[in-house]
């Protein structure tokens, strides 16, 4: 049983293909994995069925972000105001998932609305850190990264819209992608900030991830803005990194990176060069103001995208109105949490009249000038590299009191979500957080050009392979 | 809250001091158009699948508080 449960995604799908593993001995490992997750990782676990279809995820079980519309299957997006709620239709990429193959083996806890990067503002409390129970996951897709790294799923779906499969994958030591924005459907996803939200994969390898993205991108009628990547993409099969330029960011020797966080940083960067790998300095002077124009500019999104929250048409509705806006009014109030309210009034704020050209219109260029550092980057680079996060895991409640101490949690994420530019965190190590205690995982961000996942994909596989020999 | 807000807009407030003129701004990554598709009917869920997931439900159709009385 155990072995089996090792087994990576895509071998288990050969084997289930090849008629050397039984698909239904498989998911019912796997089920039984998951009936016993004790780190709040699980919202809803698939009590029967199993994964029917035939292709390249034939037979695989997946966990799914309670983010993503399950039709029949409750989907909270971690909030009270959703509790209970069956959506009537599945998100595409869940579908897609299906398609190919694969069967839900859960939907996992989550920050509420995906707004939060420790997973400690999920309405149905937060999940604990596989490698120590005293440590947040990370966030917002903390269940996802949670239950792949704790062996209670072979692989997950998150969203990521500044960091939120990026961070958790890095803080729980495995591989997650956030893709060009466009590459996969937004439909169905529940809705925080539009123009950065997309969907990809946690897992515990590289080539999980690609298998995964293949079969979730694609252009869908129901995204307008979802174009899909030409040609899909393959199973990396590259093993050195000869002739690739990487770039790291100049300011990154100024910034607040935890001492065993660069140590590990350091240590990666020559393994790239030992893999034939070119590695220098580029300047990337408005990242540092990322946090600033991703912190307005996701709140004003959200702030709109929230509105539908009004307990008319599904969902919850706090009782005692006494008429329809004190409805309104104490619905939102019962139905939200802090950091949600906390969002939707910095979006407001952001986005009335006499405030908005201070925040959202400056937000909005600075957002300009961080895609023209990365354009100007890729005229020389192949890829752009920082460490995927400024420390371990840290200690649950630690940053519960200071909003903006964790919101830099997403200093490094943050700007290739504005530039929409896909980017991996790949485990790179091990380091000791600061105070002391055992080693924690560290991870490892390496960003790409639009749609160049694969040679993103090919090169993270080539590291990968060093790391882990 | 109005505390720890005041200090997510200081930090915001950076941005402030960046020179940005004739920087056009960017509302999104991806070059969008609008996006026609002819006006024809298709099949939707029937109104009773659609007042399930309502909280109050009542006549076919969604029921809410009546509005405050404004004199």
């Amino acid at each position: 049983m155990a072995e089996l449960l090792e087994l990576s995604v895509a071998e288990a799908a050969r084997q289930i293909a090849a008629g050397e593993l039984s698909r239904e001995e498989y998911f019912e490992a796997w089920r039984g994995a998951a009936a016993g997750d004790q780190l709040n990782a699980y919202l809803w676990r698939a009590e029967d069925g199993t994964a029917a279809g035939d292709g390249p995820l034939g037979g695989i079980p997946v966990a799914v972000k309670d983010l993503f519309c399950t039709e029949g299957v409750q989907t909270t997006a971690g909030s009270r105001i959703l509790e209970g709620h069956r959506p009537l239709y599945t998100a595409t990429a869940v579908r897609k998932l299906g398609e190919a193959g694969a069967g839900i083996l859960g939907k996992t806890n989550m920050d509420e609305f995906a707004m939060g990067s420790s997973n400690e503002n999920s309405a149905y409390g937060p999940v604990l850190n596989p490698h120590d129970r005293e440590r947040v996951p990370g966030g917002s897709s903390g269940g996802s990264a949670a239950v792949v790294a704790g062996g209670l799923a072979p692989c997950a779906i998150g969203t990521d819209t500044g960091g939120s499969i990026r961070q958790p994958a890095s803080l729980c030591g495995i591989v997650g992608l956030k893709p060009t924005y466009g590459a996969i459907s937004r439909y169905g996803m529940i809705a925080f900030a539009s123009s950065l939200d997309q969907c990809g994969p946690l897992t515990r390898d590289v080539t999980d991830a690609a298998l995964l993205l293949d079969a979730m991108q694609g252009n869908d009628p129901c995204d307008s803005t979802s174009v899909g990547i030409a040609g899909g993409v393959e199973a990396p099969t590259r093993t050195d990194l000869e002739g690739l330029r990487f770039a790291v960011p100049a300011e990154l020797a100024h910034d607040a990176i935890e001492p065993g966080v660069r140590a590990v940083f350091e240590q990666t960067l020559k393994r790239i060069e030992q893999l034939g790998g070119e590695i220098a300095e580029v300047p990337l002077p408005h990242a540092e103001h990322g946090i600033s124009a991703y912190y307005v500019l996701a709140p004003a999104e959200a702030s709109s995208n929230l509105a539908r929250y009004d307990g008319v048409r599904y969902g919850a509705r706090a009782e005692g109105g006494d008429d329809v806006v004190e409805m309104y009014e104490e619905t939102r109030a019962a139905g939200f949490g802090d950091e949600v309210k906390r969002r939707i009034m910095l979006g407001t704020y952001a986005l009335s009249s006499g405030y908005y050209d201070a925040y959202y219109g400056r937000a909005q260029q600075v957002r300009t000038k961080i895609a023209e550092d990365f354009a100007a980057a890729f005229d020389r680079f192949d890829f752009v590299v920082t460490p995927t996060s400024p420390s371990v895991a840290f200690g649950l409640g630690e940053k519960t009191d200071d909003p903006l101490a964790m919101y830099m949690n997403d200093f490094f994420t943050v700007p290739m979500s504005l530039a929409g530019i896909p980017a991996i965190s790949i485990p790179a190590g091990t380091a000791e957080p600061e105070g002391g205690g055992p080693q924690l995982p560290v991870g490892f961000q390496i960003a790409a050009p639009a749609f160049a996942e694969q040679r993103l994909l090919d090169a993270a596989y080539a590291l990968e392979q060093a790391i882990d020999g | 809250m109005a505390g720890e807000l005041s200090g997510i807009l200081e930090h915001v407030d950076r941005i402030g001091e960046l020179d940005l003129d004739e920087v056009a701004p960017t509302s999104h990554v991806v070059d969008l158009e609008n996006v026609l598709r002819p006006d024809e009917p298709r099949p939707s869920w029937s109104r009773d699948e659609v007042l399930e997931q309502a909280p109050d439900p009542a006549d076919g159709a969604f029921r809410v508080p009546a509005p405050r009385d404004e004199d």
